[in-house]
């Protein structure tokens, strides 16, 4: 068996590379000239709200969607030139499932094999190992319409595997699901990886940016507006621990002022104040000792969703 | 248990070939390969659908035999003696072959495709693999036109059943009705396509396809009609499909009008594939 192309590869291959990367409909920029690289191995996630241009971007790296302009590599490949042969190496999860659910669980793996060129024997092989890592083997005869909201996602997952994509695509892999089924999902993906599948994923989720990317950029308005790890970015635009305190008011930047000076920084949301500090604790004791008396004092690690409140000056989930 | 892994065994592939199912650059598939593909999709849902849809494929004939040959049929045969000599029922039988073809592309090429764009997104999930909006698109042609054979051999052979055909000859209605269904699939894939939700379909019926199967000939000769209506079907598909079905059922080929219409329909067909290919794009390529 001819493996050699995979054999020569070095593990700090870029495979996907964007710069400048610009989508427009019509008048308006859903992404405006975003720059990144994803490396062989990693697991890259674009973190953002809703609307921020994730999906779009998702659909062009999918090269299921002309980019507008700026240059877009996969493989070293031109998207514009070479589609086809680069979407036979991906694999790809879109936002919304695209299951048949008048079919059954192996029947979707079957039809979608054959679209990727396997033969009936190869896609009868592959279904039937995809479905036991996608942990639903015992339903691969019944219908997919009464599945869980999870089953089905991890479904669709399977079914993106069908060709061996040397990179999987994940819109929002685990938008809608219930925590448990988070962690299912998660589990899974962190198999994936470790069996040397390049994961590129969108979330508004900062747990699920946190629990698995390796590197992630965060997407506001069409735009990046940081990069890092998940920890090198917290470590750069927020402290260590974040000491949250409510108060009985209609309105915390009405109590925002009594606070001042204590911590490095201090951001007002509408129900709760963020003091950012090294030591919570200690900022708790400042607050104490000012004789300032909140409901509820809470002391916890800086997550991305600080990081984002920092950026933008928004939460991620509205 | 297997240990679950995400990464393919060798177990299934083909030996010789380099498999498409490892990593790495993949051998792109043909064009006929690509085709096949998506219509092997459509031949999984048929697989489970075609229990509900078979009786309907042969009550439909069964209602309009009786309908149209022994009741209607025998008021005509009695009073005027037939149409041109031709007992009614062989009239019109080989039109009305011609006729269901529309209907069966009607009921599968509308809310199919808007399903497929729009709510089961199955395009969606064919274009994010090697397929092109073009091979989506001749590979749900070729299911239509394979629905358009089985219903129009059904319907033919119950109407022979029937005493609906003079001659053996009739078979040569097969290619042709399913000629005339394809000439309403490429334009209906097309306008199907450029539609939001079911109204464009209640339209397409009221304003089209109930007329064209009332003033086609179908049912009685165009001829019928003060002659400057007769132009009117000329231009229509189905006209077309009706005469060169009726003109071969009843041995009645003139060469010249039979390529003509022919060649009608084929227009009708290329016109609305080149239609449909820009329309798929522009809906299905954000
Ligand atoms: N096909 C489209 N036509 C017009 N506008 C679109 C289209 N797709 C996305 N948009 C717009 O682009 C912006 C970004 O959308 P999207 O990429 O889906 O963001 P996200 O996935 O981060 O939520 C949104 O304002 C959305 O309304
Ligand atoms: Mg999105």
């Amino acid at each position: 068996m001819v493996l050699g192309s995979v054999a020569t590869v070095t593990e700090d291959e870029t495979l996907l590379s964007a710069t400048g990367l610009t989508k427009t409909f019509g008048d308006f920029t859903a992404v405006d000239g975003i720059d990144f690289a994803v490396r062989k191995g990693e697991c890259f996630g674009f973190l953002g709200p809703n609307g921020a241009g994730k999906s779009s971007t998702m659909r062009m790296v999918g090269c299921v969607s002309p980019v507008t302009s700026g240059e877009l590599r996969l493989f070293g490949l031109d998207p514009a030139r070479h589609g086809p042969a680069i979407r036979a190496r991906l694999g790809s999860c879109p936002q919304r499932d695209t299951l048949d659910e008048e079919l059954t669980v192996e029947e979707n793996l079957w039809v979608y094999g054959r679209y990727f060129g396997l033969s009936r024997k190869e896609v009868r092989t592959r279904a039937a190992e995809l479905l036991d890592f996608a942990q639903l083997t015992d339903r691969a005869g019944d219908k997919v319409e009464p599945l869980s909201g999870g089953m089905k996602r991890r479904l669709t997952i399977a079914r993106s595997l069908i060709n061996s994509p040397e990179i999987l695509l994940l819109d929002e892999p685990t938008t809608g699901l219930d925590p448990q089924a988070r962690h299912v999902l998660w589990d899974r993906l962190f198999r994936l990886k470790r069996s040397g599948v390049t994961l590129v994923l969108t979330t508004h989720y900062m747990d699920e940016a946190e629990q698995l990317c390796d590197r992630l950029v965060v997407m506001d308005h069409g735009r990046i507006v940081a990069e890092g790890s998940p920890r090198s970015l917290i470590d750069e635009y927020s402290t260590r621990e974040v000491l949250e305190l409510r108060f009985d008011a209609e309105d915390h930047q009405d109590v925002a002022e009594q606070v001042t000076g204590i911590g490095e920084r201090v951001e007002v949301l509408p129900d709760r104040l963020l003091v950012y500090a090294d030591d919570g604790d200690q900022a708790a004791a400042v607050v104490h000792s000012r004789g300032i008396e909140p409901l509820s004092a809470l002391v916890r690690r800086a997550t991305l969703e600080d990081v984002f409140l920092h950026l933008t000056g928004r939460t991620l989930v509205d | 248990m297997a240990m679950a892994t995400p990464l393919p065994s060798d177990a299934g592939t083909d030996a010789g070939v380099r498999s498409r199912a490892r990593p790495g650059p993949r051998q792109p598939l043909s064009t006929a390969e690509r085709m096949l593909a998506v219509f092997s999709y459509f031949l999984t849902v048929y697989r489970r659908t075609w229990r509900g849809s078979i009786i309907g494929r042969f009550l439909s004939p069964l209602f309009f035999l009786l309908a149209m040959g022994v009741g209607l049929g025998s008021l005509v045969n009695d009073r005027v003696g037939g149409v041109d000599g031709l007992p009614y029922l062989q009239f019109v039988v080989p039109a009305i072959v011609a006729t269901q073809t529309m209907w069966v592309a009607m009921g599968e090429s509308t809310y199919q495709v808007l399903g497929y764009i729009k709510w089961n997104m199955g395009y969606h999930a064919m274009l994010a693999s090697p397929m092109s909006v073009r091979d989506v698109l001749r590979g749900h042609f070729l299911a239509v036109a394979a629905h358009l054979t089985t219903a129009t051999t059904i319907f033919m052979g119950v109407a022979a059943l029937f005493g609906g055909f003079r001659s053996v000859a009739a078979v040569f209605c097969l290619p042709i009705a399913i000629l005339t269904g394809l000439a309403f699939t490429t334009p209906i894939f097309a306008f199907t396509a450029r539609q939001e939700g079911d109204d464009g379909f209640n339209i397409l019926f009221r304003w089209v396809v109930t007329p064209l199967m009332l003033f086609s000939g179908t049912f009685f000769p165009v001829e019928q009609f003060p002659g400057w209506m007769q132009p009117i079907a000329w231009v229509t598909p189905l006209w077309h499909g009706v005469e060169a079905c009726r003109d071969v059922a009843t041995g009645a080929v003139a060469l010249g009008p039979f390529v003509g219409h022919v060649a009608v329909l084929a227009v009708y067909v290329a016109v609305g594939w080149w239609l449909a290919e820009r329309s798929f794009a522009a809906r299905l390529v954000p």
